[in-house]
This record gives structure tokens, C-alpha cells and sequence, in this order.
């Protein structure tokens, strides 16, 4: 067992082990913080796979922009009078059945299949690369994902916004 | 430490989303849902870009991904604004106007 092995299996106890509590825990202020951990263990992920960049736009856009919107969403859509903010729960028995089902499926078939695996040598930085793709071969979805963070920003806006009456 | 390990990290990642999103009652707990659910993806996309010799096509496309996960959570997250503004509740199995 390498030291490779070790960091990824440790990344992924942290992943598992969190999006677990994410899933379980009532409390959704918790849940929100267990999805912290959850996001910086992807990250060490993305670093092992050689995706230095990912890893770190990960922690901003994630950690740094969504999580916060996700708790501006909690603190705003509950009576914080509560200190302990609860979410309900349905179906969780017949759920938890066809997740487990859905999950041995899967996985079984992953390991079936004769993937292709050739290790290939990354570079050791990927910005530079990254950058150059960007702007040559993926110019047009580049372009086009700015053009629809533009629309998402004004509807997100325009939705959001409270009507002078 | 092969290809297979990272498919199987993804795969848990993935239902613990499914199971989020239909198990919580509450609209921002199926939002993180949908996040756990983009996630594995991206774990999905850049582990065969790494095992697959497909270059750096898989990370761009993570990246993509996740700008794609920021509007859609901000957009998501103010259609939740405007919910509890107009019904005083998150709760997705109470808004149920449109039903007879």
C-alpha cells in the first residue's frame, strides 16, 4: 500500500463519511457544514487526479459561492427563532431499500467492465493547459457559459427580488 | 489505485444524492442533493480524463460543470426565496396547489 493509497483512501473516507451525515442528520445547518467537508474531500480527489486547477476552483466556487448561497438559503426561508433548524423526512425505508439496490447495481457493474486504463503523465501544472484550451478548442461553450452566468445572475435577480407594493 | 476505486467513490456519492433528493422534505436539502449528485460526476469526468488518455477534454468539462452547478444553484436557490415568500413554506411535499 502506497502513499498514494493512503491520502486517497483517507480523501475518501472524509468523502463518504460526510455526505453520510449530509444524508442522515436533521439539523440542515449541520448538514450544510457536513457539505463542506464533503466539497474540500472531492478536492483532495481532484488533486490526486492530477487536477490541480479543478481542485482549486472547487474550494473557491464551491466551498467559497454555493455553500454560502446554500446557507443564505437556509437562514432565509426558516423562522430562525429556533435555534435548531429541522428538515422532515419521507419514505426513508422503501428509499434506503432502492438507493442500497441502485448502489450494488452500479457498483457491480463498474467492476465488470473491462475498462480502458492507460496512465498517462500529466503535466505537472495543468493552468497553462487549461488556458489554452479554453480559448482554442472550447472556445464557443466558454463563451456560451458566460453569456448564461449573465442570465442566471439577472434571473436569479429578477426571481429573488421582493415587488414594491 | 486504479480507475475503478474513484467509479466506486462516485458511485457512493451519487446515491447518497438520489437518496437526499428524495428522502428531505426540505427544497434546500434537495439543492445539496443535486450538488452530491454534480460532484460525482466531476469525480466521474476526471478520473477518465486521467485513466482513459483523453488529455485534458474531462477536466474542462468538470470545470464547466461547476460553473454550470453555481447558476443553477443560485437560480434554485431564489425560486426557494420566492416559494416561502409566497406559500410560508420549503417544505416540497406541502406545495401542492396545482393539484386538485
Amino acid at each position: 500500500m502506497t502513499l498514494y493509497d493512503i491520502i486517497f483512501y483517507l480523501f475518501a473516507f472524509i468523502v463518504v463519511l460526510s455526505a453520510g451525515f449530509v444524508v442522515t442528520t436533521r439539523n440542515i445547518v449541520h448538514a450544510a457544514f457536513f457539505l463542506v467537508f464533503t466539497f474540500c474531500g472531492v478536492a483532495g480527489i481532484y488533486v490526486l487526479l492530477a487536477a490541480d486547477f479543478l481542485a482549486i476552483v472547487q474550494i473557491l466556487v464551491y466551498v467559497g459561492g454555493i455553500m454560502i448561497l446554500l446557507l443564505f438559503g437556509v437562514m432565509l426561508t426558516n423562522k430562525i427563532t429556533n435555534v435548531d433548524i429541522k428538515t422532515g423526512t419521507s419514505h426513508l425505508l422503501p428509499a434506503s431499500i432502492a438507493i442500497g439496490i441502485l448502489l450494488g447495481l452500479v457498483v457491480s457493474v463498474m467492476w465488470w467492465t473491462p475498462w480502458r486504463s492507460e496512465i498517462t503523465v500529466n503535466p505537472i501544472t495543468t493552468t497553462k493547459d487549461i488556458g489554452t484550451l479554453l480559448i482554442n478548442d472550447y472556445v464557443l461553450i466558454f463563451e456560451l457559459l458566460g453569456v448564461l452566468l449573465l442570465v442566471a445572475l439577472i434571473g436569479a435577480a429578477s426571481i429573488a427580488r421582493r415587488d414594491k407594493e | 489505485m486504479g480507475l475503478i476505486h474513484f467509479l466506486t467513490l462516485s458511485a457512493f456519492l451519487f446515491s447518497f444524492g438520489v437518496y437526499a433528493i428524495v428522502t428531505r422534505k426540505n427544497a434546500v436539502m434537495v439543492l445539496m442533493g443535486i450538488e452530491l449528485i454534480l460532484n460525482s460526476a466531476n469525480i466521474n469526468f476526471v478520473a477518465f480524463s486521467k485513466f482513459g488518455n483523453f488529455g485534458l477534454g474531462g477536466q474542462i468539462i468538470a470545470l464547466f460543470v461547476i460553473i454550470l452547478a453555481a447558476a443553477e444553484a443560485a437560480v434554485g436557490l431564489a425560486i426557494v426565496l420566492n416559494i416561502y415568500k409566497t406559500f410560508a413554506e420549503v417544505n416540497v411535499d406541502e406545495i401542492d396547489k396545482l393539484k386538485e
